[in-house]
């Protein structure tokens, strides 16, 4: 599960990754264009929409894949840098920077491609920019109010417009291929062409189409972690997936026995109730971790089986669809969920005497389990809750 | 492609949105730009007037954040690269030239004072918007991040506000 940095890739290695990012973001700048400070501000005069073309395919194409990674389990968004949203200095700074776009001919990326290709202005604009920080960094006290004034959190636009993930993108996609149909008529009227006869080439079905194809997955990369909750409550659902269970005589058994470590005990309670009853071999857990990269690795130790408890079965089994079709393997629950163990060992009483031998030798059991067990329960300190390590980078300029 | 000739806009778009992505699965960030600007500008301050960047705030919490090394920094690595990847893709489609590009109605001079003042306000406007074009636009609008999208939105609507009184340095 992305993203890979810092878990599977180191920092250092990192700095590497960032200098062939780099060549490849400034080749395909300078590819498109953007090393010419007159295509770019065309756009602000009608001149030339390249700009408009290329930031919006770009913006979608990155927008739907990261919807896609996330459908699909493979991005923790928990971990990527969301840019934070501070109201006035977002609106206030943007239209700084729109009017220095007017005046500058580049923006800051754009303005390195142009420079390294030999554009003089690109390097005035660059050096203006170094003194703009330093203008920035000198008067900070007198921006700061406004710098952290409104601070709403990190949150995505699609939460703070109350409409689902999908749809925003799906609004994004259709207002984008609008766009560039509008766009290429205002360029032909601007420059005086005459206007194109709408012709079906190859090239323009195929750009539909695709166009196409990301508005269709755009609204079909809905959110998998609501879909999965909303599967959960499907009472029908939970109760016919198949699920390995296993006994109260079973789990008491693998509790005991020093000698197993295939067993570990996912415990889904309240933190609070796990701090009271804190059961052998046993992790606390919650919903939420089954959707995020670091703890969710637990799940994926080798040779282990999970044992999901919770209070009552019927959560447990909603528990253990969620992690099956999230793709976690060897997973099982404890019959009758805590409840039935606390009736059938911890407190174990025979309601009458037993009738075989076998039921003989599980109420010896039982009568001994019941002694071992809430001792274990008492020496057991080991296990701390899991607790999700935020190792989220620090992104944006 | 021909000598000269720029790539499609949409392949380029394609591209560059396929680069972000993914930039944001390996790194859990996006691309940036003024970050790297911010970096240099720390740094020269740092060696020309040290006690000064202990005692000034904005200085004093980037040295911290960076453990005293301001240009160790994920952008200044990833501009390195730009400025590379630029003068290779320059070189191979015959663009390398020193040259200042202007409108047809203003003189170089002209051209280079106003793009000086443009760096300024980038300058500022970056650091109160918290990222720039690469930074704040367009990774925020793949991780769709309404900070990002409100910066987006302002800068185009700055600029198309603008763009009347400026128009003389352009057509």
């Amino acid at each position: 599960m992305g993203p890979l940095v810092p878990n599977l890739i180191s920092e250092n290695l990192n700095y590497i990754l960032a200098l062939f990012i780099g060549i490849a973001f400034g080749a395909i700048l300078e590819q498109a264009g953007f090393s010419s400070s007159r295509r770019l501000v065309g756009l602000f005069y009608g001149y030339d929409f390249t700009v408009l073309r290329v930031f919006f395919t770009a913006g979608i194409v990155a927008m739907v894949g990261v919807m896609a990674l996330q459908h699909f389990g493979l991005l923790d968004m928990n971990l990527v840098y969301i840019n934070p949203t501070f109201l006035w200095s977002a609106i206030i700074g943007g239209l700084i920077m729109g009017l220095g776009f007017v005046i500058g001919g580049y923006c800051p990326g754009t303005s390195f491609c142009a420079a390294a290709i030999g554009k003089l202005d690109a390097v005035a604009l660059i050096a203006g920019a170094l003194v703009g920080v330093f203008l920035f960094a000198e008067g900070y006290p007198l921006f700061e109010g406004l710098y952290k004034a409104a601070y709403l959190g990190s949150p995505r636009i699609y939460q703070t417009l109350g409409i689902p993930a999908n749809m925003f993108a799906f609004v994004m996609v259709v207002f984008a291929l609008a766009a560039f149909g509008v766009a290429g008529f205002v360029e032909r009227r601007v420059n005086r062409l005459p206007a194109q006869t709408a012709r079906w080439t190859p090239a323009r079905v195929g750009m539909v189409a695709v166009g196409l194809v990301l508005a269709l997955s755009a609204s079909s990369f809905t959110d998998r972690k609501a879909n999965l909750l909303n599967l959960s409550q499907n009472d029908q659902l939970v109760r016919s997936y198949p699920v390995e269970v296993m006994s109260v005589d079973e789990f008491a058994f693998r509790l005991m026995d020093e000698e197993d470590d295939r067993i570990q005990v996912i415990d889904f309670r309240p933190e609070a109730e796990i701090a009271r009853e804190r059961l052998p071999k046993s992790y606390a857990f919650t919903v939420e971790n089954l959707f995020e990269q670091e703890p969710s690795r637990l799940l994926r130790l080798k040779g282990k089986l999970n044992v999901f408890v919770a209070n009552d079965e019927l959560t447990e089994r909603r528990l253990a669809v969620i992690a099956q079709e999230l793709g976690f393997k060897r997973i099982a629950i404890l019959e009758g969920g805590l409840q039935g163990f606390r009736e059938q060992i911890l407190n174990f009483q025979p309601s009458r005497p037993p009738r075989d031998m076998y039921e003989e030798f599980t109420y010896r059991f039982r009568t001994k389990a019941k002694q071992v067990i809430p001792e274990l329960i008492r020496q057991n300190r080991q296990t701390a809750p899991v607790k999700q390590e935020k190792k989220r980078v620090l992104g944006g300029c | 492609m021909k000598q000269g000739e720029y790539m499609n806009p949409y392949l380029a778009g394609l591209l560059l949105g396929l680069l972000l992505l993914a930039t944001i699965y390996i790194t859990g960030r996006g691309l940036g730009a003024s970050g790297a600007i911010k970096s240099v500008t720390v740094a020269g301050v740092a060696a020309a007037a040290p006690q000064h960047a202990r005692s000034a705030e904005f200085y004093r919490d980037y040295l911290r954040e960076h453990e005293g090394a301001p240009l160790k920094n994920w952008l200044v690595f990833e501009i390195t690269g730009v400025l590379i990847g630029a003068f290779l893709s320059g070189l191979v489609a015959g663009r390398l030239k020193m040259v200042t590009e202007k409108g047809p109605r203003v003189t170089s001079r002209a051209r280079l004072v106003a793009a000086f003042i443009g760096g300024v306000l980038w300058g500022i406007g970056s650091q109160l918007g918290r990222g720039c074009t690469s930074g704040a636009a367009l990774s925020g609008m793949a991780v769709m991040a309404t900070g990002g999208i409100l910066t987006m939105l302002a800068i185009f609507a700055g600029a198309y506000a603008f763009a009347y009184f400026f128009r003389k340095l352009w057509i």
